[in-house]
């Protein structure tokens, strides 16, 4: 069995007296993808927010387990300090930089891994040069991967949708993580554009070796794609296990369709 | 109040508070040139000033906001800060750029008489219009229809127009309200230092937003709060330390407040959505 | 049609209402005389009937999107800025104007010349706050009057010359950036522009006060202009030399905000100014980033302020008042955010044309504030747009086919 790459453990999240989040435990091991499915408002998109630093979670913990490192804790770190070590997401609805163009969005990502300062910027010394050089080949090659080619200088907001959710993809990659975040990656894509992203996401996994963890809605997409799938229903982790596990768990089909298909 | 709702600062509110000192100086001169004296001519001076307030308060968010809700936050920001200085220098260009004295209209009441070195009869009518209008704002936010979309609006805008509240009105609405506010403020207070320029508008927005946001934004009490704290805050510093820097206090006690508890003292704090 | 009419009758009947009492009436309180000034009524009536005709075009056209596509300026100086054939052959008759400008034009030109020059390096300075980094600060002023005190209190006391005071007053006013910015930069964007507004007025007020540091509300004066090698200048040749200081600043600066713009950090402000969270998840520290653009901005700000000191020889705390701030932040907003040409041609017009049109000096602040209205709602980004930079790619593309 592989090694973990993420553990979280009880992991809870109050707003006032609302508790969106509810001692969910989950983990992801290297090379695996993972989905977490739920009806709309179960708590997924808190438990990513949870994870990922934007909100600081009320309890439990949060553990990246970097390959070949030590385990390293999450709890109470900004998102950019989880991000630089090495989880990276994408958002449910686009937040994309929508003035600047695909290359530069992708760009923006290489941030956290070069380290031109002003001084750099302004006398643009050989080392500055290199790095920067570096970035576009690095940035153009994930939008070649991810399709984008045509619209490399494109704007980003002028990009169709689907494009778009690519290039969110595209943009956290470049942050060079081993664990990345999709939080409803195939929202709002036809099927022709879902099927694609189904062959894109494993192609991320089996190329690169970049574990995932993902929201999704499209039933179909969940299926042939994971290869575990956790159930959240009110905050509360109903499920876990192997796709067609789940697909028959008798406690997910109620918690889908409601108490009165039951019969 | 205002702020609460279409949740940006105004930087107009403070020149639709200049706009009804001036218009109340006018009309007061006017009427005392006519003859008239007493009562009469503050409540006239009032009213006016009210209108006026108000129709400014409604034209300015016409032209400065409303088309702008939907544009990136700093764009109605900006056309604020355009408007604020559109009226100040209109106000300069037709009346004068000079300090104009201002006629005291609040008449000695004799029953004060043996206490008015202490509470005046312009304390009395300041401190009563003060609670009356606080009071009349309470009620119409709690329990009227309008008052009732506004506190929905300020909560959530688009969940307001899903269930049918007509926010152009609602917003519009709380600007003359504010403007309305803003001239009864600008009477007393302008009566009460006995002259006004074009110029009040600035310190007295910048003053009524501290005031706002010590109080917690949206909250009428807590802006009655905040503004009795900056008051004494103000005369205490000025009185104990030096007078030269009374304008520094307001201005330090808002950067103060914003920087350690932008929720104000009697507001709750938000969760921005992701 | 004739609804047309009734909308505009309506808007002209309503503006008569509302200027009524300010323009038709003029009440002298000390002479307790009445000035009845009914032509303006008529005029207002004539000029918001029209008026709202065209507010309505021009509203309409916004809906439709036609204002918001390329305009045909836009179109024009994206031609003139990409191809070199046409750009080399401006930028060195405007190196030649600019090196002969001392040489043809008096003394008496060359001061309102110069402010607007220095208003050119403090808009380009601000526009890194606003423009790129989207932080709406309305206290910049604060951080001129920074370099400008400091080169005058310094020189008072010790004597120190205008070269030496030149990177103290940069370096002064990075520091200063920093210190402002470490407390308030956490807070959201209006709240920022308050608490910047508030900065600056304490800033002023404490210099207009504290006697014994800035010498109050009369200032300093004598300070004394720049030396030639150690030689003192008479008053016209010192301001030559300071036009060409501040020339030399000027392409100093724009050579640096170009730069800038398409580097690691100027791309982090842009993203910044587009999505703080987005910008968070890639990795950013928002507080690094936003204080490194406060600091940046602020430098140029202190230098500017030094400029200024020297060129004026007198300074007090009213040209740093919260106008300035405005005055700058238009230069900004009306140039078109992010962009240099558009900074550099914004403050000419606003500086330099009410020097010369008397009655556009009466009417300046009016119009500002009109023309800041109108930009936001109809051209939200200035006259010149930002055009990002594109990239092209030949070599990579092999290079990529097999991978």
């Amino acid at each position: 069995m592989a090694d973990k790459v993420l553990n979280v453990s009880g992991l809870t999240m109050d707003f006032g007296g609302l508790r969106a989040v509810d001692t969910v435990d989950l983990d992801v091991r290297q090379g695996e993808i993972v989905a977490l499915i739920g009806p709309n408002g179960a708590g997924k998109t808190t438990f990513f927010n949870c994870i990922t630093g934007i909100y600081p979670p009320t309890g439990g913990d949060v553990m990246v387990i970097p390959p070949g490192m030590e385990p390293q804790r999450l709890n109470g770190l900004k998102p950019n300090q989880i991000t630089i070590r090495g989880m990276a997401r994408t958002f449910q609805n686009i937040r994309l930089f929508p003035n600047m163009t695909a290359l530069e969005n992708v760009m923006v990502g290489r941030h956290c891994r070069t380290s031109a300062g002003v001084i750099g910027a302004i006398f643009r010394g050989p080392a500055t040069r290199a790095e920067e050089r570096e970035t576009i080949s690095i940035s153009y090659k994930l939008l070649q991967k991810m399709g984008l080619k045509k619209h490399v200088n494109d704007l980003a907001k002028n990009l169709p949708y689907g494009a778009q959710r690519r290039l969110e993809i595209a943009r956290a990659l470049a942050t060079d993580p081993f664990l990345l975040l999709l939080d409803e990656p195939a929202a709002g894509m036809n099927p022709q554009e879902t099927t694609e992203l189904d062959e894109l996401i494993t192609q991320i996994r089996d190329e690169d070796g970049i574990s995932i963890l993902l929201i999704e809605h499209d039933m179909k997409l969940v299926m042939s794609l994971s290869d575990r799938i956790f159930v959240v229903d009110f905050g509360r982790k109903i499920a876990e296990g192997i796709p067609q596990a789940i697909k028959d768990n008798p406690v997910v089909i109620k918690a889908y369709l409601g108490e009165e298909f039951e019969v | 109040m205002v702020y609460g709702i279409i949740e940006l600062i105004n930087f107009a509110h403070g020149e639709v508070y200049m706009i009804g000192a001036f218009v109340a100086l006018i009309v007061a001169s006017v009427l005392t040139m006519a003859g008239f004296t007493g009562p009469a001519v503050l409540a006239l001076a009032m009213v006016f000033a009210i209108i006026y307030s108000g129709a400014y308060g409604f034209t300015v968010e016409k032209i400065a906001y409303k088309p702008l809700r939907h544009a990136p936050r700093l764009s109605p920001l900006i056309s604020a800060i355009g408007m604020s200085i559109f009226l100040q220098n209109y106000v300069l260009l037709v009346q004068t750029p000079d300090f104009l004295p201002f006629p005291n209209l609040i008449p000695e009441l004799e029953f004060l008489d043996p206490i008015s070195h202490i509470f005046s009869s312009n304390d009395l009518a300041i401190l009563s219009i003060t609670t009356l209008s606080m009071v009349a704002l309470v009620l119409f936010v709690k329990y009227t229809r309008m008052g009732k979309a506004m506190r929905a609006t300020s909560q959530d805008r688009t969940m307001s127009t899903l269930v049918g509240i007509p926010i152009n009105k609602v917003i519009s609405t709380t600007f003359v309200i504010g403007s309305t506010l803003a001239a009864i403020g600008a009477v007393l207070i302008a009566s009460f230092m006995q002259q006004i320029n074009f110029y009040i508008g600035f310190v007295a927005g910048i003053k009524a937003f501290t005031a706002a946001v010590l109080g917690g934004i949206g909250s009428i009490p807590g802006a009655v709060l905040g503004s009795l704290i900056l008051g004494l805050t103000e005369s205490f510093a000025t009185g104990y330390i030096r007078s030269d820097y009374e304008d520094v206090f307001a201005f330090a006690l808002l950067v103060i407040i914003l920087i350690f508890r932008p929720a104000g003292l009697l507001g709750k704090t938000k969760t921005q959505k992701v | 049609m004739v609804a047309e009419i009734r909308k505009s009758l309506i808007a002209a009947v309503w503006f008569i209402f509302l200027t009524f009492p300010l323009m038709v009436v003029k009440v002298n309180t000390i002479e307790n005389t009445v000035e009845w000034r009914w032509h303006n009524m008529l005029i207002v009536g004539v000029t918001f009937f029209f008026l709202s005709w065209l507010w309505r075009y021009l509203l309409q056209k916004k809906e439709e999107g036609t204002l918001t596509t390329k305009g045909a300026l836009t179109k024009w100086t994206d031609r003139v800025m990409n191809e070199p054939a046409i750009y080399k052959p401006l930028i060195a008759v405007g190196t030649v104007a600019a090196l002969l400008g001392p040489l043809v034009l008096s003394e008496k030109h060359m001061q309102p010349l110069i402010s607007a020059l220095i208003f050119i390096v403090l808009g380009l300075g601000l526009n890194i706050v606003v423009g790129l980094a989207g932080l709406l600060d309305l206290g910049y002023v604060a951080f001129y009057a920074v370099g400008a005190y400091a080169y005058a209190l310094l020189n008072f006391h010790f004597g120190l010359s205008f070269w030496a005071a030149l990177p103290l007053g940069a370096g002064l006013g990075a520091v200063f950036g920093i210190l402002l910015g470490i407390p308030v930069l956490r807070l959201r964007g209006d709240y920022l522009a308050i608490v910047t507004l508030g900065f600056g007025e304490i800033i002023r007020l404490i210099l207009e006060n504290w006697d014994d540091l800035s010498h109050g509300p009369s200032g300093i004066a004598n300070i004394p202009g720049p030396t030639l090698f150690g030689d003192v200048l008479s008053r016209s040749d010192s301001t030559v030399l300071i036009y060409y200081v501040i020339i030399a600043m000027l392409v100093f600066t724009i050579f640096v905000v170009n730069r800038i713009q398409n580097s690691r950090l100027g791309r982090s402000w842009l993203a910044l100014r587009e999505d703080e969270i987005a910008c968070q998840a890639m990795g950013i520290d928002r507080m690094k980033t936003k204080l490194a653009a406060f600091a940046v901005g602020a430098t140029w700000a202190g230098m500017a302020g030094v400029v200024f000191a020297a060129k004026s020889g007198f300074i007090n705390p009213k040209s740093f008042e919260f106008w300035e701030s405005v005055l700058i932040l238009s230069i900004v907003v009306l140039g078109g955010q992010g962009s240099i040409l558009g900074v550099i041609l914004a403050a000419f017009v606003l500086k330099l044309l009410p020097e010369y049109v008397r009655i556009l000096g009466e009417y300046r602040m009016l119009l500002f504030g009109a023309a800041m209205v109108l930009m936001m709602l109809f051209r939200p980004q200035g006259f010149i747009s930002n055009v990002r930079r594109s990239y092209e790619f030949h070599g990579l593309d092999e290079e990529g086919a097999d991978g």
